[in-house]
């Protein structure tokens, strides 16, 4: 009998935080995310994509920040991360690095819900002057996180949408190099298929005590 | 099924005013609210431990040694008491102590505390949080249950030959319930213990303690306590009354919008239906605390908070008049009538009396017999403490 197990398709989730609708924060989320669904299925790999819009959760996240627990939408949204192969995370800069709105989504999620979960991290701007507040704010935030996160990061500023190349490379070039990235670190992962037990204790754990300590 | 109310004792403006009580006006109407939840048919009422203002009770038993002397049936308890930044003798020698005086009318909550600070203003580190409230009751424990304690451990001084005093009335301690809202080592360890474990639900959905409080019975059903049903659950609640339901809602918005913990968030609506915070008439209060027992199984406590952001002291004693008169007499009917034979009422010390000697009973069996899963336990863990046995199911035990 051969075995007819379906493959569970890879979990791909894609965030924007995006102000404006339409957004050129969402406009290059779902460039990064199509681009690395392609990416995966030139494999022959199975995949599922979740892009989550915080402007769509803003008030349920501030509300966690205040309450301490997140409402259904937004435990929806926390679970899907935390559950992921591959994540796509993608903020406007404002006032030099992350938006705010960015910054809390990551602020409420349970600070091990990353850990070792492959990550591109990308932002938009008006300006090309900001494009290292990915490398000196986005990336210290998911290493903080233990989510390893892809050499390359992708930035785009508004002349990015008009132009062939910036001397080095094109927008669509840097795109396709980060999504090639992360589709081979999800192609690896098995994150989404790993069952987590929340209640499991420390193996030094003992209900009489005498353990943990320093 | 026991019913009461716990207070956290905070001193909050009252927002439709623009009065704040001094603290010494708080202390007493807390004294005055413990007084009135005899006074209209509650069992239980609980107090808070806090050490920064705007909170008042940072001393319990001195609150609740003055309502033990104001009242004849009241259960005297926490909610909670620091074990983490408390020494664990003291612990055990204040309520013991208080025990005597109430005539055993006592049981207390164990907790870890509000704030952060809080472990270095006591001394200790927060980092150790979970590993010094465990092996800090492991400590008190043996305070309560053994007469000569020699003791070592990792965070307080050793004890040589030390006897608590008072001993605990009749020999048995407090009942104690843990308090949790996602730890799953103090579950554990209520569990191994066989104490109760209260879920503080008022701030979080119900679908997160659903999961911690079945953990929490199938190992109180592991470590031989009795059955997962048979554990001692009880539940927090958060309820504003009035005769007509939008009364309530218009009443109480003001408060709830201003109030310390969760003001300026949500809206009052989807507070209500994210958290059991009930505003509305009593039949709804009654309504949806029926569905407790659903979501959890049948419990044994049922304690409300009612004054709390910045109620004034008149309102929140009509407000315990609804819940005795109205709301409280049927829940204890419904409840009592719904929870099979087999599973324990709420604790009191007559209760616990019986419950100790039907396990050194039971202890006496297992040393004939040899291991069970707590003297299992104790053996693993005797590598890393010195361990000499509770009043129950552990091979050796010294009491």
């Amino acid at each position: 009998m051969t075995d007819t197990t379906p493959i569970a398709p890879k979990q791909l989730v894609a965030i924007s935080s995006g102000l404006s609708q339409p957004s050129s924060t969402r406009l290059l989320t779902d460039r990064l995310a199509d681009a690395t669904v392609a990416d995966l299925r030139d494999r022959g790999i199975d995949v599922e994509l979740r892009t989550i819009e915080l402007r769509d959760i803003a008030q349920d996240i501030t509300n966690n920040l205040v309450t301490g627990f997140p409402s259904t939408k937004l435990q929806s949204a926390l679970d899907a991360v935390a559950g992921a192969d591959g994540l796509i995370a993608v903020t406007p800069i404002f006032t030099a690095s992350y938006s705010g709105l960015f910054k809390s989504f990551f602020d409420v999620i349970d600070n091990t819900a990353l850990t070792g979960l492959p990550t591109l991290i990308a932002a938009t701007g008006g300006t090309p002057r900001h494009s290292l507040a990915l490398e000196h704010a986005v990336r210290p935030l998911f290493s903080y996180l233990r989510a390893p996160v892809m050499p390359t990061s992708v930035y785009a500023s508004s002349e990015d949408w008009g132009s062939g190349a910036d001397g080095v490379a094109s927008l669509p070039d840097r795109i396709h190099r980060a999504a090639s990235e992360l589709a081979d670190a999800v192609q690896r992962s098995d994150r989404s298929s790993r069952v987590v037990d929340p209640f499991a204790l420390d193996a030094s754990f003992s209900p009489v005590g005498g353990y943990g300590a320093q | 099924m026991q019913f009461g109310i716990f207070t956290v004792g905070d001193v909050t403006t009252d927002p439709t005013n623009n009065t704040t009580p001094t603290e010494g006006e708080r202390i007493k109407a807390i004294l005055t609210i413990a007084q009135k939840a005899e006074e209209v048919g509650l069992d239980v009422f609980a107090t808070g431990e806090h050490h920064n203002p705007p909170f008042v009770p940072s001393s319990p038993t001195t609150m609740l040694g003055y309502v033990a002397a104001k009242t004849e049936k009241l259960i005297l308890s926490t909610s909670t008491t620091l074990i983490t930044t408390n020494d664990p003798v003291k612990i055990a020698e204040d309520f013991a102590m208080l025990q005597h005086i109430a005539d055993g009318r006592v049981d207390l909550m164990m907790g870890r505390g509000n704030t952060g600070p809080v472990y270095p203003w006591f001394g200790q580190d927060i980092r150790q949080g979970i590993p010094l409230a465990i092996e800090n009751y492991a400590l008190l424990r043996r305070l309560w249950d053994e007469e000569v304690v020699d003791w070592e451990g990792q965070f307080r001084t050793p004890l040589q030959g030390f006897t608590s005093t008072p001993r605990p009335l009749d020999g048995v301690a407090p009942f104690v319930w843990h308090g949790s809202i996602r730890s799953p080592e103090i579950a554990e360890q209520a569990a191994y213990y066989g104490d109760g474990f209260f879920a503080n639900h008022i701030f979080w959905p119900k679908e997160h303690f659903q999961r911690l409080i079945a953990y929490y019975r199938q190992r109180f059903e592991h470590y031989g306590h009795g059955k997962a049903d048979q554990a001692f659950v009880g539940l927090g609640g958060q309820v504003f009354m009035a005769k007509n339901s939008q009364d309530a809602v218009n009443q109480f918005r003001p408060y709830f919008d201003n109030a310390p913990v969760y003001g300026h968030g949500p809206s009052l609506e989807d507070f209500t239906e994210q958290t059991p915070l009930t505003v509305g008439s009593p039949q709804q209060v009654i309504d949806r605390t029926l569905t407790f027992r659903e979501t959890f199984g049948d419990y044994q406590r049922q304690l409300f908070l009612m004054d709390h952001a910045g109620l004034p002291l008149k309102t929140v004693l009509e407000q315990l008049d609804m819940l005795g008169e109205l709301v409280v007499p049927t829940l204890r009917k419904e409840l009592d009538a719904k929870r099979p034979a087999h599973v324990p009422d709420g604790p009191t010390h007559q209760s616990e009396i019986e419950r100790m000697s039907a396990r050194e009973a039971a202890r006496q069996v297992a040393d004939l017999d040899g291991q069970s899963a707590v003297a299992a336990e104790a053996a693993r863990a005797e590598g890393t403490a010195t361990h000499t046995g509770a009043a129950f199911g552990i091979k050796g035990a010294q009491s």
